[in-house]
């Protein structure tokens, strides 16, 4: 999807993640509390999000992507690296600027059920943000933007004074998607969005982000574990694994060409609504589960369970490298390329 | 032509709430031939899960639950507790969603396992049990069985966890296995993997399945026959072959019409998604007629509006064994057409 | 193109709009359509008559002393009899009753801003202040509730006020504890994380959206508190530490009427009526408040009323 003015948006970079990394503390029961570890969430990641574009953000569980969105928009506190948002560095933030960027960068969350304050109505719930930054200020000014907003995500106006449990799902995320845009934004975070709808309620959401994307000029990142609906969304599609950007390129050619054996295991196992297909297809059925975030293997991460892992593998932790133009992969089997492992860490793995 | 495994006939669940009265499933009839695979598909509300909760006796006694459910010629409506508890985990198998509440956090797998078989007397005493837990660990690819025994439920990543409830649901040998929503929670790799799993302990078995969910690409990959319903109704049924590639009634070919596509034939740009307009209904407030009729882009026949169409054969189909229905008054095959147009 | 094809004009369940002025009269109207809580109203808005009109209300003063008229049984001057000085009971239950509430309402109140307060912090804010708050709060708690209330007597003197600010005090840490349970699990919700991403205030989050939500136990204990504060009135003026003679207070007539329970009953069982009844008004109006305020409480009461069969549309076409 590209914005209404045409296919140049996508030079310009509105967010940019270097060495992004977010580690949560494991601390032990006794009456001490030491630190015995630590939850690799996101575990170093380079990220661009072009103006425009929508990325789509794909992993399974436990892979870190949840968290990447909200430490790109500071809602969990990064542990090192930095990010910046349309060049300034959000991580030294501010608490006044800080306020200042979540206007301009939003996000919608994945339970319709629980993401709108059962006690407040859904006028008041959109009308929130333009309450914290002072926006269309007066009751009428105030009142004709809610109902503009609501009427923009297809939900009649006269439905403002209503509460969050008068609606079903969809019309619930369609509220989400409205008080997200209240301040107009420029950047979005669908965090699993569409996970908790039915089927025929998320395409007409998709149908919608879709069509306000046009319309606003929006950036979108896309979370999301469900591949068939980030490949129809996205311009571009990123791959996490354990904490790790495994592969980014276009979504075309990162769905018709994985590069990475966990994207091409990732995408060989989705179901497709195509029985000949199906019969058809040969499935890359991974062996044994995914190792713990406290617990990374050494070089490659993902080499426990590789069907292709070789030598290099404990011993280089592979780095993005470009196997076709605009199209990188994590993984030695296009060159060894990487940092290496500390000797003493190699030992013990 | 063998005698099916389950045969299901008109069958009915109401309930009385505070709204009103809920008609959760209304008349719903398929059968169930030994080996075969057949999924049951619907979004939420449209009463799939009910109806197989049904036919185990696991609704509130509130229910009230009309009709006939035929397995292995006796009907499960009509038997008593005592004996629809011999059925269920012997004769009938039961994988649900989420097995962190079908397992016992506080019971070790092993227990879980032995429990179950010593009950239905399958074994000797507790070390044959024992033993033949492992088996059955073993089977469904669980890493070291025998250590598996003494575990816990939390101590296990959701695969695997699953895959012992599908040990337990298997360790009867049973003729049917019901899943209901068994994979919905996984990860797609993990999916995956029990996908697998179930197809290949159905053909060492020839157990008959019955596989409900809403994803339609788990359908197109396990199953033989498929069954869409709608407001508690069947509104197509046929193979896997005829209902996606020439889909019949206006709700299939909507549902099939609103997916995201991983792979788009033609390299153009990803289609436009044809959303269905509106939200089903209230089992408290359903139409008179077509129970899909207000939402129904085609319309084909004024008649739908006030009564509710029959199952009717889908003239122009593979002509196979299997009879491609939807309840439609006008002649679907006409309107039949490919998926994605 | 696709958002204008499907619109949702209507949602699924429809409930008719109400403007914000009328939500107030519709709640009091719900309040009084279950009958325990409607029996709740009647009562407390009884009592709280009877407190303010006392005066006007009492046949007699709270002391009108007529030996020549003590221990007659309830009959044609007397309703409730008199006392062992001639005093008309029925006034001073009256009388008493204006004390029963000042000391319940104000005790109360004190407990739940002091109380309210330090559990919003301790919970939103956690860590130290946390600890810090809880610890004190724990000291408090740890003494049995009567002995704290005899012991602030002990330092500032017996008497009606003071008696308020002794059973204030002892409830604190009750409201404390109820309110950072109730904040711990509202702050993890996903509406509160949903509002911190468009930039709320901690001061906007804590009064708009997580107080409202940590409401239910805490009025559901407000009502509680105020029953037990009656009776903690009750205690403290029957020990003699609280109300002071010749001042009227339920828990003070029970104790003078001890002793005569065999020969004038009435001169305890009615104040001991009145404390039994007002305290179980304020627990059945603690229930039904907490579910006319929890907006899908609400909609399950208001379908309920309504006729059972109402017609809706069963959704909307393309």
């Amino acid at each position: 999807m590209s914005t209404a003015a045409g296919g140049n948006a996508h030079d310009d970079v509105l967010v940019r993640a270097r060495g992004l990394q977010v580690h949560f503390p494991v601390r032990s029961k006794g009456l001490r509390r030491e630190r015995t570890g630590a939850v690799r969430a996101v575990d170093g990641v380079d990220l661009d999000i072009r103006r425009g574009e929508t990325l789509g953000l794909v992993g399974e569980s436990g892979c870190g992507k949840s968290t990447l969105g909200n430490a790109l928009l500071r809602l969990v506190e990064p542990t090192a690296g930095r990010v910046e948002f349309d060049g300034t560095d959000v991580t030294a933030l501010s608490a006044k600027a800080l306020r200042a960027l979540r206007r301009r960068a939003v996000m919608v969350f994945q339970d319709p059920y629980a993401s709108l304050d059962p006690r407040t109505t859904v006028g008041q719930t959109v009308a929130e943000p333009l309450q914290v930054h002072g926006l269309h200020r007066g009751t009428e000014a105030r009142a004709a933007r809610v109902a503009e907003l609501l009427e923009l995500v297809g939900l009649d106006p006269s439905v403002a004074s209503r509460y969050p449990h008068e609606f079903s799902g969809g019309q619930r995320q369609r509220v989400g998607i409205a008080r997200a845009l209240a301040g107009e934004p420029d950047f979005v975070v669908c965090d699993e969005a569409i996970a908790s709808l039915d089927v025929s309620v998320q395409a007409q959401v998709l149908n919608l982000l879709r069509d306000l994307q046009q319309r606003l000029g929006l950036t979108y990142l896309f979370v999301s574990h469900d591949l068939a609906a980030v490949r129809h969304v996205s311009d571009r599609i990123a791959v996490m694994y354990l904490g790790r950007v495994v592969e980014v390129g276009a979504a075309e050619d990162v769905s018709a060409r994985p590069q990475h054996p966990y994207a091409q295991a990732l995408l060989s196992a989705v179901p497709l609504p195509d029985p000949a297909a199906e019969r058809r297809r040969e499935r890359i059925v991974l062996s044994g589960d995914v190792p713990s975030a406290t617990r990374v293997p050494s070089g490659c991460r993902f080499r426990t369970r590789c069907p292709r892992a070789f030598a290099p593998c404990p011993d280089v932790d592979p780095a993005l490298q470009e196997v076709e133009p605009a199209h990188t992969a994590a993984c030695h089997l296009h060159g060894v390329v990487g940092v290496p492992v500390a000797a003493e860490e190699r030992a013990g793995a | 032509m063998s005698e099916p495994v389950l045969a299901v006939e008109d069958l009915r669940v109401r309930m009385d709430t505070p709204r009103g009265t809920a008609h959760i499933v209304n008349g719903l009839s398929y059968s169930v031939a030994p080996g075969e695979t057949v999924a049951v598909v619907g979004e939420s509300g449209s009463g799939k899960s009910v109806s197989v909760m049904a036919l185990l006796g696991l609704l509130p006694k509130r229910a009230e639950v009309t009709g006939s459910a035929r397995f292995r010629g006796r009907d499960l409506l009509a038997m008593r507790e005592r004996e629809l508890r011999a059925v269920r985990g012997d004769g009938v198998g039961m994988v649900f969603q989420d097995p962190m509440t079908s397992l016992n956090p506080v019971l070790s797998i092993g227990r879980q396992l032995t429990e179950g078989l010593l009950a239905h007397r399958r074994v000797s005493g507790k070390k044959e049990a024992r033993e033949r837990a492992a088996q059955l660990l073993a089977d469904v690819g669980l890493p070291d069985p025998r250590a598996a025994l003494d575990r816990f439920p939390h101590e296990l990543s959701g695969g695997m966890r699953q895959r012992v409830v599908i040990a337990i649901a298997l360790a009867g040998d049973p003729a049917l296995l019901i899943a209901d929503e068994a994979t919905t929670a996984l990860d797609v790799t993990v999916q995956a993997q029990i996908l697998d799993l179930v197809e290949r302990l159905q053909a060492e078995h020839a157990t008959a399945v019955v596989w409900i969910t809403h994803d339609l690409g788990v359908v197109a990959g396990i199953a033989d026959r498929v069954l869409v319903m709608y407001g508690g109704r069947c509104v197509e049924d046929g193979t896997v072959d005829d209902v996606f590639e020439r889909p019949a009634h206006p709700y299939t070919q909507g549902l099939l019409g609103s997916l995201p596509q991983l792979h788009d034939g033609d390299g153009g740009g990803p289609r436009e998604l044809v959303a269905i307009g509106g939200t089903p209904p209230p089992p408290t407030d359903l139409p008179p007629g077509c129970v899909f009729w207000p939402r129904c882009p085609v319309r084909g026949d004024e008649r739908c509006a006030g009564e509710q169409p029959p199952l009717t054969a889908v003239g122009g189909g593979g002509g196979g064994p299997v009879p491609h229905r939807a309840a439609t008054f006008y002649d679907a095959a006409r309107d039949a057409g490919e998926v994605g147009s | 193109m696709s958002a204008a094809q499907d619109p949702v004009a209507v949602p699924a369940r429809r409930i008719s709009v109400r403007p914000a002025r009328g939500r107030f009269t519709t709640a009091l109207k719900l309040l009084l359509t279950s009958p325990p809580t409607l029996f709740a109203t009647l009562v407390v808005i009884g009592v709280v008559v009877l407190a303010l009109f006392d005066e006007l209300i009492a046949p007699t003063g709270y002391n009108e002393v007529d030996v020549q008229q003590r221990l007659l049984p309830p009959g044609a001057g007397h309703w409730f009899g008199t006392d062992d000085l001639g005093r008309d009971v029925l006034s001073r239950v009256v009388l008493g009753a204006a004390v029963s509430l000042q000391v319940g309402a104000v005790a109360v109140g004190f407990s739940l801003l002091v109380g309210v307060t330090v559990g919003l912090l301790a919970g939103y804010y956690g860590r130290w202040l946390d600890t810090v708050l809880m610890r004190l709060m724990d000291v408090l708690f740890a003494f049995p509730a009567i002995l704290l209330a005899i012991a602030v007597i002990a330092i500032l003197g017996p008497g009606t006020t003071n008696a308020m600010i002794a059973i204030g005090i002892t409830y604190t840490p009750v409201f404390a504890r109820v309110t950072r349970a109730a904040v711990l699990g509202v702050k993890e919700s996903v509406f509160v994380r949903a509002s911190r991403s468009v930039g709320v205030s901690d001061a906007r989050m804590l009064l708009r959206h997580v107080l409202p939500n940590a409401a239910p136990p805490i009025i559901v204990q407000t009502s509680v508190s105020l029953a037990f504060a009656v009776l903690a009135e009750a205690a403290l003026s029957f020990v003699g530490l609280g109300t002071q003679p010749p001042a009227p207070s339920w828990g003070r007539m029970l104790s003078e009427g001890r002793s005569y329970l065999e020969d004038a009953w009435w001169m305890a069982v009615f104040p001991g009526l009145a404390i039994v009844l007002l305290v179980l008004a304020f627990n059945l109006l603690g229930d039904g408040l907490r579910d006319v305020l929890d907006p899908q409480q609400r909609s399950a009461l208001e379908a309920a009323r309504a006729k059972p069969r109402r017609r809706r549309r069963a959704g909307v076409g393309a």
